[in-house]
């Protein structure tokens, strides 16, 4: 019928048509299977590569503690900010925007970014509050994300600053017990597989690879309020003084554990810019000082070892000063004939260094080393010093002399307070122990003096704290207490100083049965007092009566307090 | 007068409406297919998209109902006026993205290229509806400079997606008019030294650089090719079945481009798969066959040659959309047509195949 349709119909021009365009639509479906089935794999893992990303679940420093469990140190959940400066930069009309939300100043935030733009990862801010950092990262600014981290926190700020140390800011530990525990406390992070999106942000958590495993709590052999007494009192002591530093070390006398020890200055280790080493130095160990007449306990103690002495044994000291070698040996005055025990009492040089000369070098010098003088204290502190005791062989004259009444040796206030916790107990040196022991868990230590000799000893220095003797204001209402003073002229070059001293007092209670010994030092008092007595046995007294109440050991000296019981009960 | 359809179907509603049900049911198709995917690539842009399908389906009621005497009696103005128009946005139109491309008028901007989709067509065909068929060399020449003449306007803009289809809506309708193979060979032979000649002085840098992209995606991953790499991704880990709607990862991430326009066959793909694509692609099929029958059934060349024209246009359109999300052509800027997102180029198509149910369905019916 072509007169119905009067246009010409090509019809093989149709099929040709037709024909072309189901091939045409072939290639495309060729094309697809070529995607979708062959190459299928290999583009579902660059897709997944595109987004899916492995990223590390950090995990938490472990926990340090005081001996009842209080917290010294412990890791916050924080945010930190970071850029991909080349996404950023597309953005720039927003960095305003960004460096009011991050609190930095634009020109900084400009400069970081630029310096560092060839970088794939740029902090802009660390440890920021969780809520802060949300807001930034609610911007949606391109190249912008958050990275969780802990942030090291300590509750007791300047309290503990020196012994717990601090980490930095990646929570590595620097200093102190953080680095000396680094191992224990550091923690494993974790890593996991995650989805994110262009913008590098999180959308889901697909699996986990590794858990973060935390690190290690440890309980230090610290007591919190302890420490928190001694700081106050030495803070106190080394302000009231005018003095230039200080250090106070309280041991427990059976054990060997630390329960407190500060120093002045301090600083907080909450924040950064208070670290600067003449704040940061744990003082009582990692520096050293002559121990002057602290250490005459030790010089009797070899004299009674050698059994030639007695307490009772008199020792002439006139006419108060004698010449050794060109080198004059002096006491304050003359004390003429006196025994052993008022040596000790009256803190006489002369006394002392005639029963050193009396002895064999190598009986002062054994005696020295056991109780731990210039000996390494074992207790792994970093920057531990060890102070110096030379050999025995080495003394002349005048060595045996000085170092009778401490000079010519050095120690740390850890290494003394150690000494006289052989004084305290047994007469056995233990390591000094910065973590907390269980009971029973002391460590047997090693015989440094006979027990005999330490009780002797320790009469004598109870005698010291009684009226007349140089440390009365060690004393302690309720308890008997035995201790010496100490005032040190300090070394200068070419000689010793005139008008600078180190105050020092070392002591314990209750006697009857120590529990506590104690140590202070502080460093060049120049407030007028700079004796021992009256400089550091005051921080010694009001440091040890807090203690002793807080670990409620029984009173030894009812009869100091009797008069009271009874006018009370009338 | 004229008289409409068989009166048998005369109680059919789609015919009452002039329309052709077959057409009218895979449009539909592909809208629902449409806000489906936009609904997962952005949901945000769902009820835009379905205020403009709605309007693309009223035009192609209008215009379904106009008889097509008056398209023919209007076609050479309207032919001058979108002419007059691109020279007009070559003068003073308004510049875009890189491209000048729209003319203002009132408050509105309106891009005279899209107008040019139709206009081509129409004037081709209106010029050798009255030739004898196949047309002269002489008569070839002609409508040649009809479709050059446009084409080259456009690509001044430069908008070159839109210059090959203006061009190839022409070159199909001449195509169709029944040119001798012989010339057909004749013109490609040409035609090579003169894509050298466009690749040389023809074209902007930022085209050859996307044809060079094309080529090597993988040169420049982060810049210009990755578009191409993420749309591949997308599609191939997509598989067999597909991921499933609102589950494809590369566009919910982001990391596709443009994933609600030009590319938004690879959001389909990722989450449809082969067995997805393939059905989609058979609907845009259906779609060409149904009006390569219609513009068989025509009773007149400037029917038959238009039909022709615009549903090659329509073929090209998704062809090279598809093509170029799957890395087989270069990237040239032509969105799926009724699928993607866009507002002008749906309301043209909607406009073409309202034109193309006038031509079916207001046959003469010659009774006895």
């Amino acid at each position: 019928m072509s007169e119905s349709n009067p246009v010409r119909f090509y019809r093989g021009r149709y099929a040709v048509v037709l024909g072309t365009l189901c091939l045409v639509t072939a290639g495309l479906v060729w094309r697809a299977v070529d995607l979708q089935v062959v190459d299928r794999q290999f583009l579902q893992d660059q897709g997944d590569a595109r987004h899916l990303r492995v990223v590390s679940v950090p995990a938490h420093r472990g926990m340090i503690t005081d001996r009842h469990g209080e917290p010294l140190a412990m890791s916050t959940p924080v945010q930190s900010v970071w850029v991909n400066p080349a996404k950023l930069m597309t953005a720039r009309d927003r960095w305003p925007e960004l460096a009011r939300a991050l609190e930095m100043a634009p020109e900084r935030l400009a400069q970081q970014v630029e310096s560092r733009r060839s970088r794939e990862f740029v902090y802009l801010r660390r440890h920021m509050n969780p809520s802060d950092a949300q807001e930034v990262l609610v911007l949606g600014i391109p190249g912008v994300s958050i990275q969780k981290e802990y942030r090291r926190y300590y509750p007791t700020g300047e309290v503990s600053a020196h012994v717990v140390g601090f980490t930095n800011i990646d929570d590595e530990g620097q200093e102190g017990l953080e680095l000396q525990f680094e191992r224990y406390l550091r923690g494993h992070n974790g890593s996991k597989r995650v989805i994110r999106d262009r913008l590098g942000q999180t959308i889901a958590n697909v699996e986990s690879i590794e858990e973060p495993r935390p690190g290690r709590d440890i309980a230090l052999s610290l007591d919190r309020r302890i420490q928190y007494l001694a700081y106050r009192e030495l803070k106190a002591a080394v302000s009231r003084h005018k003095a230039k530093a200080g250090s106070a070390v309280v041991l427990d006398a059976r054990t060997g554990e630390v329960l407190a020890m500060v120093n002045q200055p301090a600083y907080n280790p909450n924040n950064r810019n208070d670290l600067v080493s003449w704040r940061y130095r744990n003082r009582a160990v990692t520096d050293v000082f002559e121990p002057g007449s602290t250490v005459k306990p030790f010089t009797v103690s070899a004299a009674l070892e050698t059994g030639r002495y007695e307490p009772e044994t008199s020792v002439d000291t006139s006419p108060g000063y004698y010449q050794l070698a060109g080198f004059t040996v002096s006491d304050h005055q003359n004390y003429g004939e006196i025994d052993v025990a008022t040596v000790i009492k009256k803190s006489s040089n002369v006394g002392a260094s005639r029963i050193a000369l009396d002895l064999q070098p190598r009986q002062l010098w054994q005696t020295f080393s056991r109780v731990g003088l210039g000996i390494d204290s074992g207790s792994g502190f970093p920057g531990e010093a060890t102070g110096t005791l030379s050999g025995w062989n080495e003394w002349r004259n005048v060595t045996r002399a000085t170092v009778s009444y401490g000079y010519g040796l050095s120690v740390t206030p850890l290494q003394l307070a150690n000494a006289y916790s052989v004084i305290a107990g047994d007469g056995r040196l233990r390591p000094v122990s910065f973590l907390s022991l269980d009971a029973g868990d002391a460590p047997a230590g090693r015989v440094a003096l006979s027990p005999k000799t330490v009780r002797q000893v320790r009469g004598m220095l109870e005698a010291v704290v009684s009226p007349g003797g140089t440390g009365e204001a060690a004393r302690v209402p309720g308890y008997r207490v035995a201790g010496k003073t100490g005032t040190v002229h300090k070394a200068i070059v070419g000689g010793y100083s005139e008008d600078r001293y180190s105050a020092v007092f070392a002591g314990m209670a209750p006697v009857s049965r120590p529990r506590l010994v104690m140590m202070v030092m502080i460093d060049e008092p120049s407030a007028g007092e700079y004796f021992g007595g009256q400089v550091a046995a005051p921080v010694f007294a009001r440091v040890m009566e807090g203690a002793l109440r807080l670990l409620d050991i029984p009173p030894d000296d009812i009869d100091s307090l009797g008069v009271t019981v009874a006018e009370a009960s009338q | 007068m004229i008289l409409d359809a068989p009166t048998s179907l005369r109680g059919s509603l789609a015919n009452r409406l002039h329309l052709d049900l077959p057409l009218l049911i895979a449009l539909l198709l592909l809208s629902g297919v449409s806000l489906a995917v936009l609904y997962s690539a952005d949901s945000s842009r769902v009820d835009q998209q379905l205020l403009r399908l709605a309007v693309g389906f009223v035009v192609m009621l209008v215009l379904a109902q106009i008889p097509p005497d008056n398209y023919i009696r209007w076609t050479p103005w309207l032919y001058a006026l979108a002419v007059g128009l691109l020279i007009a946005v070559l003068l003073a139109g308004i510049a875009g993205k890189g491209a000048q491309r729209w003319i203002g008028i009132g408050g509105f901007r309106f891009q005279p290229s899209e107008l040019m989709k139709l206009a081509m067509p129409m004037m081709v065909a209106w010029y050798l509806r009255e030739v004898s068929l196949p047309p002269s060399l002489k008569k070839l020449f002609a409508a040649v400079l009809i479709v050059a003449i446009p084409t080259l306007l456009i690509a001044k803009q430069p908008d070159l997606g839109t210059a090959v289809l203006v061009a190839g809506a022409g070159i199909f309708v001449l195509l169709f008019s029944g040119i001798p193979f012989k010339v057909l060979g004749f013109a490609s032979l040409l035609l090579a030294p003169l894509a050298g000649m466009l690749w040389k002085f023809g074209m902007h840098d930022y085209q050859r650089q996307r044809v060079l992209t094309f080529l090597t995606p993988e040169s420049d991953p982060l810049g210009a090719g990755y578009h191409i790499i993420q749309s591949k991704i997308a599609i191939g880990s997509g598989g067999l079945y597909g991921k499933g709607w609102l589950n494809g990862t590369q566009s919910h991430l982001e990391f596709l481009p443009e994933r609600h326009t030009d590319f938004i066959f690879a959001v389909f793909g990722e989450e449809f798969g082969l067995l997805g694509g393939t059905l989609l692609l058979s609907v845009y099929l259906f779609i060409v066959w149904r009006g390569l029958y219609i513009a068989a059934q025509a009773q007149e060349p400037y029917g038959r040659l238009l039909i022709g024209g615009l549903i090659m246009t329509f073929f090209i359109y998704f062809f090279i959309n598809i093509g170029m999300v799957a890395g087989l052509l270069p990237v040239v800027g032509l969105p799926l047509p009724l699928v993607s997102f866009g507002g002008t180029s749906m309301v043209t198509i909607m406009a073409s195949f309202g034109i193309l149910m006038s031509i079916h369905t207001h046959r003469k019916l010659l009774k006895g």
